[in-house]
């Protein structure tokens, strides 16, 4: 702001020469906007039949998009200029929001598991609520897995679908092959994807960043082309199904059972519904999530823990002080992967039927963008992520098309707007409480 | 064996050579340090010192020479030991010249984690924290009043649980002193310790350095360029110079050392020094200027 | 003999065009050090952006083929840079200097975001294109197997070549290609001496997309179809080819796609053909595992 302008009740009087870059800059991305509109939405291409395109002129949409765009940029610059002292204040407003919600932590999450266990039993709560809210609790699991690997190790994990498809295909074998139940499952899908997480894990040891990144993707790929392709064992492109529902300690939730066995509804004197099952298997969802939760918390005050932390931090310092960072690496990827594994059985016994196309690398961005987005290490960040991730595209049914186009500009705009992830606060492990001054 | 066998003697460096493809940086090197003493390594810029670190600390695999660490009545190769197994089985802590503590953790928290075999022995492997045996509770007991006694001897008591990264660079530098000792060495090695600390950081960092020598009853090998702390604490010095050591002895013998003098303050020279290192250019006619 | 021979010429067509789109990624991580994930998306808009010019010429009746090319080649090229250029500024430079994840989930966005941007406008259907270049001449006979080369694979490879060419010189010799290099070893310094870095920068994923545009160009021509999803699999591949070659330098990373493009011809011609993409991620991990500067790339020994 130059010395001319003066602040009058919260208008700012502007120089007409501050005017001028800003309107350039509107002008340039205008031009910029047509540039890039003009081939791919100025001149459509479909089919005409016989295997001939044709073009159809949109030229009325790019110039929609050039006003858009310099109306949003001119926009933008004008708030930047106008707010810079509110943002400075709402910063720090912001800033103190979030001290106060670090401090608030056990309240908000004892609320939090409140509500998710009350869920199903609220006024407003529908068949579709409770199925968006198991879908939610999946990538909350698959979230928490992934923080293990990237948020507390530090190692960055592209594939992580890779463990979420060994889970589901585990239990779909062994119950197609072997008559396993999902409890029974359960168990070795943890065991064989962590197992999968050593394997890929040997590989990548010496990798750093980027490069473990792509080595990480390649492995998603691997294990998504070998199970469309190997059929005889995988199914090929049908997959496995005919995967059965859990039971509760024994009782399924059929509407009748055979012969010897009971079911819920006839257990508890109830009429059946097929809500029961969905309500049963949210719970389930809820509990595995939590004791994944319980669970991280936990390993975080262990020396393992703090051993992925210090690795993520730096390691040539662990090198230095006597810490392996093998068995390290080793460690984070084979839990993560058990927590994936789990998450896959879950998947497989609640839609009954599993194929590679639900396993493709996209599923890894979700997760690994849940995991960023809510601010690495942050349990309650990736919940919150989750959440924001899985339920808006459902909100905008509507506009089922651009959904993931939507997905996609989020996440840039969300690392543009906060790098750090929404919640970017580490609690510490351990606090010595000597300090008077606290 | 030769020279470790002496009473006090902690480590040999025998004939210790390090070659980079066609750069010789350590040429022969061999000198002996003793427990309880502080020997301190100086040499100008790029004589080898942090190279000769390296080598001592697994990140390096000499050329060629043998480092021999005395571990009670066991001697350990340390030129056959790798990486990380060297400050867990011969029990060698160091430092680094650029601080490198675990920065997003909390001070306490780096001191724990430099307590992590001896915390995961007692918890196999943290199975038995995990479900909150009070074998491991007693263990991390124990861990944190160790971590305790040197946050007190540093003077960070108070800022236990701040950020490693909060703190101002000379606690830094403590911190990772005290990292380094938490793991319980037999020989701590330290990389240009006073390194961007003022006199009177300097002097706070002589007296630890000297207490610990006291208390601890452990060898200290360190770098440095700073002369007030190596010739204020220094029991034992040896200096290098264009990877070769060029003297050894006390700090009053080193220092009038002709060899050093020239060494530091160098001479207009028209022929190259006595043995450049392969692959150095412009040996001829230039007059060496080197830094402290 | 003749079908080697056969997979050969196949390898290195496929290869050229890997090496192209190689070229951006090793450009763009040699200067900011960050994997472009978008840039896969950038070929495969160069490859849509051809098509159209393709229609549109033939609609205003040029039918002249060299000319088309030239014509195509141009346009394409131009129109992708424009898209290189934005995604730099968008997604990238505000994180440039931010904790080394958040380039790559903006890149992975933008990846997603292109693709269905594409996807949206363009449909979801293949695009078929007839043929443009057609003919070529048998190299080689034997046991009643012809190899052929044909006229596009000639000038795939050709083109590859000539551009190969250029754009080494440029970076060797020109200004830009000096304050290139400069960034790529230290941006700081590069900046304190004078240099634009930003300017640099965008330049760098400039390039990367006229390359990549060119690639998009020759997918169209050789393949005769092109959709929305062929930047992710290409990507990685290039991405891999790059790697290979030894990640910084330029004849590395044609290198490093000539190979891609002759393991991937040689495992589907011998091998099995729904593999072959494992086969190229295979090579992968191997490379990274047991030789990750590459082929011609430069060692990096670690500081303490």
């Amino acid at each position: 702001m130059t010395a001319a302008s003066g602040f009058v009740s919260g208008q700012v009087v502007r120089p007409p020469a501050l005017w001028a870059p800003i309107l350039k800059d509107a002008i340039i991305a205008a031009l910029v906007a047509v540039l890039l509109a003009l081939p791919l939405v100025g001149l459509q291409t479909y089919d005409i039949g016989g295997g001939a395109l044709g073009i159809r002129t949109h030229f009325d949409w790019v110039a929609l998009a050039a006003v858009a765009v310099f109306a949003g940029r001119l926009a933008f610059r004008v708030l930047h200029q106008l707010h810079r002292g509110h943002r400075r204040r709402s910063a720090a407003r912001l800033a103190r929001l979030a001290a106060w919600g670090n401090r608030q932590v056990l309240p908000i999450t004892l609320a939090g598991i409140g509500f998710a266990v009350a869920l199903p039993f609220l006024p407003f709560s529908s068949r579709y609520l409770i199925d968006l809210g198991t879908t939610v609790l999946i990538y909350v699991m698959l979230g928490w897995g992934l923080n293990v690997v990237v948020g507390l190790a530090g190692l960055l994990d592209l594939g992580y679908v890779a463990f979420y498809a060994v889970g589901a295909y585990t239990f779909g074998l062994l119950t197609r092959d072997l008559d396993f139940t999902f409890w029974e499952a359960l168990p070795f899908s943890g065991l064989v994807a962590a197992s999968f997480g050593i394997i890929l894990g040997f590989p990548v040891l010496r990798l750093r960043g980027d490069y473990l990144a792509i080595v990480t993707l390649g492995f998603g790929e691997i294990i998504r082309i070998v199970l469309l392709n190997w059929a005889p064992v995988t199914g090929g492109p049908n997959g496995i199904g005919g995967i059965p529902r859990p039971s509760f300690f024994g009782l399924s939730f059929a509407r009748s059972a055979p012969e010897g066995l009971t079911t819920f509804h006839q257990f508890f004197g109830i009429d059946f519904s097929p809500d029961h099952r969905v309500v049963f298997l949210y719970f389930v969802i809820l509990a595995m999530a939590l004791v994944t939760n319980a669970f991280t918390l936990r390993i975080r005050k262990l020396p393992v823990g703090r051993a992925w932390e210090a690795l993520r931090e730096d390691e040539v310092a662990c090198r230095a002080l006597g810490i392996n960072p093998t068995t390290v690496k080793l460690s984070a990827f084979a839990i993560g992967a058990m927590f994936g594994g789990f998450a896959g059985c879950f998947f497989a016994t609640r839609q009954g039927f599993i194929s590679p196309e639900s396993f493709t690398f996209i599923e890894s961005a979700t997760i690994l963008a849940i995991v960023v987005l809510g601010g690495m290490g942050s349990q309650m960040g990736v919940v919150l992520a989750a959440i924001l991730l899985v339920s808006l595209p459902e909100f905008g049914r509507a506009f089922a098309e651009f959904r993931m186009l939507i997905f996609g500009a989020a996440m840039v705009g969300v690392m543009v707007w906060r790098p750090r992830g929404l919640i970017a606060h580490r609690a510490p492990t351990l606090r010595l409480d000597a300090s008077p001054t606290r | 064996m030769t020279g470790a066998e002496g009473p006090a003697a902690l480590l040999a460096v025998e004939h210790l050579t390090m070659r980079f493809g066609g750069l010789l940086a350590v040429d022969d090197v061999s000198f002996i340090a003793y427990r309880n003493q502080i020997t301190a390594i100086i040499g100008p810029n790029g004589a080898g010192k942090t190279t000769v670190f390296n080598c001592l600390t697994g990140f390096y695999r000499p050329s060629a020479g043998r480092l021999v660490m005395r571990r009670g009545d066991e001697f350990l190769r340390l030129e056959r030991i790798e990486g990380f197994w060297i400050a867990r089985r011969a029990g060698i802590a160091r430092t680094f010249q650029n601080i490198r503590l675990f920065a997003g953790m909390t001070v306490l928290e780096n001191l724990i984690v430099a307590q992590h075999n001896p915390l995961m022995k007692a918890s196999v492997f943290s199975l038995a924290g995990l479900v909150g045996l009070p074998r491991y509770r007693a263990a991390e007991r124990a861990a944190v009043e160790r971590a305790r006694h040197w946050l007190d001897r540093i003077g960070l008591t108070d800022r236990a649980d701040w950020l490693a990264a909060a703190l101002p660079y000379g606690a830094q530098r403590r911190l990772e002193i005290a990292r380094a000792l938490c793991t319980g060495p037999a020989l701590l090695c330290l990389d240009e310790p006073a390194a961007g600390l003022n006199p009177r950081e300097s002097a706070e960092l002589n007296d630890l350095l000297l207490g610990v020598r006291t208390e601890e009853q452990i060898g200290i090998l360190l770098i440095e360029h700073d002369m007030s702390v190596v010739m204020g604490i220094s029991d034992h010095v040896v200096v290098l110079d264009y990877g070769r050591k060029i003297a050894d002895g006390t700090p009053a013998q080193v220092r009038s050392d002709p060899e050093v003098i020239k060494a530091y303050l160098g001479e207009d020279d028209v022929l190259p020094p006595r043995r450049s290192p392969v692959g150095e250019e412009g040996g001829a006619s230039a007059t060496r200027r080197r830094e402290w | 003999m003749a079908y080697f021979l056969q997979q050969l010429i196949n390898g290195l067509t496929l290869g050229s065009i890997y090496g192209l789109i190689a070229i951006g990624y090793t450009m763009v991580y040699g200067i900011i050090g960050m994997i472009n994930f978008a840039h896969g998306e950038i070929y495969m808009i160069g490859a849509f952006i051809s098509i159209i010019a393709f229609l549109m010429l033939g609609l205003a009746g040029v039918t002249y083929v060299p000319l088309v090319l030239v014509l195509v080649l141009l346009t394409t090229m131009f129109f992708t840079s424009i898209y290189g250029w934005a995604v730099e500024r968008i997604a990238y430079r505000p994180l440039r200097g931010s904790f080394r994840l958040a380039p790559l989930i903006s890149a992975i966005g933008m990846s997603v975001f292109l693709q269905n941007y594409v996807q949206i406008f363009q449909g979801a259907r293949v695009k078929p294109m007839p043929p443009l270049v057609q003919g070529g001449f048998t190299v080689f006979e034997s046991g009643g197997f012809a190899v052929r080369l044909s006229y596009l694979q000639l000038f795939i490879m050709l083109l590859t070549l000539v551009l190969m060419i250029g754009f080494t010189t440029v970076i060797a010799t020109t200004p830009l290609g000096r304050a290139q290099r400069a960034c790529e070893q230290d941006m700081r310094m590069a900046a304190l001496l004078g240099v634009d870095v930003d300017r640099v920068i965008s330049l760098t994923f400039v390039m990367g997309a006229a390359l990549a545009a060119v690639a998009g160009l020759m997918f169209t021509l050789y393949y005769g179809v092109v959709d929305f999803f062929i930047g992710f699999l290409a990507g990685v591949k290039a991405f891999t080819a790059a790697v290979l070659g030894g990640v910084g330098s330029l004849p590395g990373a044609m290198l490093g796609g000539i190979l891609i493009g002759l393991i991937e011809a040689f495992w589907s011609g011998y091998f099995s053909v729904e593999y072959k993409d494992v086969s190229v991620f295979v090579v992968l991990v191997l490379v990274l595992v047991f030789c990750p500067t590459g082929l011609l790339g430069r060692p990096e020994v670690e500081k303490v």
